[in-house]
């Protein structure tokens, strides 16, 4: 039982991560209709960002976090004004085919700048583990958590709450209307992919000090971020958040259950099975489909 | 009878697109299906022809239950449709789609194409001589090796009906067949669709020119928010108080 | 024209061993006409039925440890290695088309980065099967054995090389048999307008899954070749460089065409060898990253259809070969 507990536990601080990259791809992916396989890339520039503020320019831990939001969502919104501004409007097979091109020269542009050689992250936080009665749990991954559910209800608050969140939900309901209304379309779409751009940052961020850093980490990345927007619904918000937690957790009990070598092979099985028994996501309303 | 729907009904969320509709089409026949915009008639296509799953009723094709077959095995029944929007095979040039309407009447497979060469090329000429028969017919032998999306939008819409043919329908369904057309061009699909229900080819269309419908439908079925509210021949329906009513009251009027 | 560029093309490949001196070159080759048969797997699914595989290098890696494991734990000929480098990948491309059913474009994507992912993982960690990251080497050569004569076996680069140019010709005749036929135009018909193709009568889910089956076991004949030519195989066959690899050569070549893939094959492999001395394989792969969304800005319909409207045809024709 114990045991249950805690690799309920450990799913449930990884998975908030994972929530967090969940949903950043589906405002990309639901809202804007772009199959954003460079998303994990992102993910890799957030964590070699943080990583070389620490390690090379000695900034402040909780520093690096904020900075390497900024690198990511700067990067997004290159990446939105250059390439998929001028390709909107074509047809979204296009577009996926340029994402894929992107991943591959962003995560060969990694590899040429770091080296394929695994790095770690140096935390202030101590390595022995807090215990709570039957689990234990390391600093660090509380910390992870603690800034995860912090940005996801930023990012909640943003949307919801502000002006600018109201015009991204109007954008991407009707976007003649918002135009019409005085929205920036062009704004709107560059902000949105900047701000799922930053949002897989802050999650590579976050992750490299727990894993290692290695140029192709943002590989399995993009599939769990993909797993999670599936599962949760396109364009869903609640449903990534709680998608991420439900992969968290399935990860753990796979690898705690299973085997730890096909831990992987959790997200991977995850997407197919909620391909072919509900396509529109496990959270998602009953929708017409077809 | 050649077409029953019986009871159709189509709900999504609270809305109803189709509410217990129930109709027969005779064999032989031009069936017209009119009503305002937003009444449900390409709802109750899709639903016809496999595109769409009703929450309830059924549909009957000489007597065998169809409903929720998926679409190409009622198009193997012969029920053929067009759509409203105009659907082509933009990147193929008029013969190649017309080709492809012609698939149900090939026989070649993968074995086939592989290893009887012979039987491949039979086949290809005899398709070919049916395609240049399907596109003499609508009109479109001039542009035969044209882009199917080069043409123009009247053209288009007859591409679409010669590749419908070709899939050698015995129940048509047309949505639409003339919107957006000049006199001269609905008056041309007027004709065809005449030429078509003579060779015994059974017609149900859709469409929203009224004297187009009332010139060559045997039979009028009239549809207002998901419901049918008028079945008979033409002129009793034009004069039906509640069809009036539907038509005054939406602000609908007769596209010319 | 096109007749005599084809003429021509042939005509120096089939003679290259003759003034191909470096043998390291004669390898480059090799494997350029490897990556053909793979480019003209890839692309009936890609340029034709118009579905993109990204796990495509899962079936060229299947077809390979099927054939290594055959005739190296199975002690069986390679031919029947080969022949099941054709079977198991096909099986595999069956379950992925059964499984993708009404999924299109990118949720197909998914379903076949998530096979190969698995894929993947089986390789690594089914030690007792594949012997995990260490490989299978020792898989022996492809032989002619003719009853009567001793086994002639096929190691020299010549001899392979023949080998492979005949397998890229029975792909490419494959295919040019499939495309010209109504099942082609079935599998056009499903990237145009899959709506409008049901509509007389077309499966889509038939012909998706018989292009999948067609696609997966060239693919895997692909890797059949590869496991008899470099005699060793391991986890590595599932990068998913070579799957990025094949989606260059496909594309840039052009898609939908037949001429495409090859020309694309054949750029893309002997390229990277050229640069080879000036740089590294990740400077080659940031190079086709790029080049892949310069391809798809400028160049959309690829290398080979650009070529073409160089020299436009006496009437108008929108057929592919």
């Amino acid at each position: 039982m114990d045991q249950l507990l805690q690799h309920l536990l450990n799913g449930l601080l990884l998975g908030a991560t994972y929530s967090l990259l969940g949903i950043g791809l589906t405002l990309v992916f639901g809202l804007m209709n772009v199959v954003n396989f460079a998303h994990g890339e992102f993910y890799t520039l957030g964590a070699y960002a943080a990583f070389a503020a620490l390690a090379l320019a000695s900034v402040h831990f909780f520093l690096a976090i904020p900075l390497a939001i900024v690198a990511g969502a700067g990067a997004g919104a290159i990446c939105e004004r250059l390439l998929l501004r001028p390709l909107r409007g074509q047809s979204i097979d296009t577009v996926m085919l340029v994402m894929i091109g992107v991943w591959i020269a962003m995560q060969n542009a990694e590899l040429l700048g770091w080296g394929g050689v695994a790095r770690s992250v140096p935390t202030p936080f101590p390595t022995q583990p807090l215990v709570l009665g039957p689990v234990s749990v390391a600093p660090l991954r509380v910390f992870v958590f603690v800034v995860s559910a912090g940005l996801i209800l930023g990012a909640h608050l943003l949307l919801a709450r502000t002006k600018l969140g109201r015009a991204m939900r109007a954008t991407f309901q009707d976007r003649e209307t918002a135009a019409l209304m005085g929205v920036s379309i062009e704004r709107i779409h560059t902000i949105t992919f900047a701000f799922g751009a930053g949002l897989a940052a802050a999650a590579g961020a976050l992750l490299g000090p727990v894993f290692l850093l290695y140029p192709s980490m943002g590989d399995l990345a993009s599939l769990k971020a993909f797993s999670v927007v599936i599962l949760g619904g396109l364009g869903n918000f609640a449903g990534a958040a709680l998608g991420g937690l439900v992969l968290g957790v399935a990860e753990e009990l796979g690898a705690g259950y299973v085997s730890s070598g096909y831990r992987d092979a959790v997200g991977f099985l995850m997407i197919v099975a909620v391909l072919l028994l509900r396509p529109s996501g496990i959270f998602a309303r009953a929708e017409r489909v077809g | 009878m050649i077409l029953e729907a019986r009871d159709l009904t189509v709900r999504f969320g609270g809305v109803a697109a189709l509410a217990g509709v129930s109709f027969q089409v005779a064999p032989g026949t031009v069936t017209s299906l009119i009503g305002p915009n937003g009444a449900g008639k390409t709802t109750a296509f899709n639903v016809i022809t496999g595109f769409q799953r009703p929450t309830q009723g059924t549909v009957r094709h000489d007597g065998q239950v169809i409903t929720g077959w998926r679409p190409h095995r009622i198009a193997a029944r012969g029920l053929v449709r067009t759509f409203q929007k105009t659907s082509v095979f933009a990147g193929l040039t008029v013969r190649e789609n017309v080709l492809t309407g012609l698939h149900l009447q090939g026989r070649v497979g993968v074995a086939a194409a592989l290893l009887a060469r012979a039987r491949v090329r039979a086949e290809e000429r005899r398709l070919a001589e049916e395609a240049d028969r399907v596109i003499e017919f609508v009109g479109l032998g001039g542009r035969r090796d044209e882009l199917a999306g080069g043409l123009s939008y009247g053209e288009q819409r007859l591409l679409e009906l010669a590749v419908a043919l070709a899939a050698r329908p015995r129940l048509l369904l047309l949505d639409e067949p003339a919107s957006g057309m000049t006199a001269s061009e609905k008056a041309t699909v007027a004709g065809l669709i005449a030429r078509i229900r003579d060779g015994g080819v059974t017609v149900f269309l859709v469409e929203h020119d009224m004297r187009l419908v009332m010139g060559i439908s045997d039979r009028v079925l009239v549809l207002n928010y998901g419901r049918l509210i008028a079945d008979g021949d033409p002129a009793t329906v034009q004069r039906d108080p509640e069809v009036v009513r539907a038509y005054l009251g939406s602000g609908a009027h007769a596209h010319a | 024209m096109r007749r005599l560029a084809f003429v021509i093309g042939l005509a120096v490949a089939v003679t290259a061993p003759l003034w191909v001196w470096n043998p390291y070159h004669l390898h480059t080759l090799i494997m350029a006409g490897i990556f053909a048969v793979l480019a003209l797997s890839l692309n009936l699914l890609l340029g034709y039925t118009g579905q993109l595989s990204l796990g495509h290098a899962a079936f060229f890696g299947i077809g390979a440890y099927a054939t290594a494991l055959l005739s190296v734990k199975g002690g069986c000929s390679p031919w029947i290695g080969l022949l099941a480098a054709i079977v198991l990948p096909g099986v595999a491309g069956w379950v992925i088309g059964r499984l993708a059913l009404k999924l299109r474009g990118a949720y197909f994507v998914l379903l076949t980065i998530s096979f190969a992912g698995c894929v993947s993982l089986v390789s690594v960690n089914w030690m007792d099967l594949t012997n995990g990251p260490l490989g299978l080497p020792g898989v022996p050569a492809l032989e002619i054995a003719l009853p009567g004569l001793p086994a002639l076996p096929l190691r020299s680069k010549t001899a392979f090389y023949y080998v492979v140019l005949l397998a890229v010709m029975l792909a490419y005749l494959l295919c040019l048999a499939l495309i010209r036929s109504r099942v082609g135009r079935a599998l056009v018909a499903l990237r145009e307008n899959e709506t409008l193709a049901a509509s007389v009568g077309i499966d889509g889910t038939h012909y998706l899954v018989l292009a999948a089956v067609i696609s997966a076991a060239m693919a895997g004949f692909g890797g059949g070749l590869y496991a008899h030519y470099t005699r060793f195989v391991s986890p590595e066959v599932f990068l998913f460089t070579y799957t990025v690899t094949m989606v260059i050569m496909v594309v840039a070549g052009g898609k939908g065409t037949l001429a495409g893939p090859v020309v694309g094959a054949v750029l893309f492999t002997v390229l990277p060898e050229a640069l080879r001395a000036a740089t590294s394989w990740q400077w080659q792969m940031l190079l086709y990253g790029i080049l892949l969304v310069a391809v798809l800005f400028f160049l959309p319909e690829g290398i080979v259809p650009a070529l073409r409207r160089l020299r436009p045809e006496p009437h108008r024709r929108a057929s592919p070969a």
